[in-house]
């Protein structure tokens, strides 16, 4: 199970509805399943259909992370105009079997979920957010 | 040798080896979209085979990360 406290996912969607209608993206880091801290990123794609992440910012953060004791969770991302589940594009292109992707809809009612994508196949991971 | 991987020393069984076959000894699986820094500075992907490591080197790799809505819109 992945657990986000609720400011914390204030604090998400704060991103994600400030850079819509662009997609917005993040790291997720915590200890145990339980994200603690939300790094946003900068969607080097600028697109409101994709989104890729800087490695030279991805390096910065996981370093900051792991000096600050933290593991990176999730990397979450917005799916502005459609619901919170991973597109083709999202399951062709994760790469990481270690890490959650988190997708949020910033359709109403606002929906957050957490899959894990292995070598394609995608399964729903639980998740609590905003207890 | 040792090298501190991600942040942890690890002892690796080889006494050579480059950043390539260090990708392969730590299982990853599409290592063309992995992105290394060796101490702290970024290794070209077409450099991944010619950079050998050394002890105590202290070796980054994390995934390509990226993804999208894309065509989503299709199937709803």
């Amino acid at each position: 199970m992945l657990t986000i406290g609720r400011k914390l996912v204030e604090e998400i969607y704060a991103h994600g509805f400030a850079e819509a209608p662009l997609e917005a993206c993040g790291y997720l880091a915590g200890r145990d399943g339980v994200a603690t801290k939300y790094f946003p990123m900068t969607n080097v794609d600028q697109s409101a259909e994709h989104f890729t992440l800087d490695p030279q910012e991805q390096f910065a953060v996981v370093k900051e992370a792991r000096q600050s004791g933290l593991q990176i969770l999730a990397v979450a991302h917005t799916h502005p105009a459609s619901p919170a589940r991973p597109s083709p594009e999202d399951i062709r292109l994760a790469y990481d079997p270690n890490i959650l992707y988190v997708i949020y809809s910033l359709l109403e009612p606002p929906t957050i979920k957490a899959f894990w994508i292995r070598q394609g196949v995608v399964s729903e991971e639980e998740i609590n957010a905003g207890a | 040798m040792d090298l501190i991987i991600n942040g942890s020393t690890e002892k690796i069984k080889q006494d050579t080896l480059t950043v390539v076959e260090l990708l392969a000894v730590k299982k990853v699986e599409a290592p063309e979209m992995v992105s290394v820094q060796l101490n702290g500075e970024f290794v070209r992907r077409a450099d991944f085979a010619a950079t050998p490591l050394k002890e105590n080197d202290a070796v980054d790799f994390l995934y390509f990360m990226g993804g999208g809505a894309d065509d989503e819109r299709i199937y709803d």
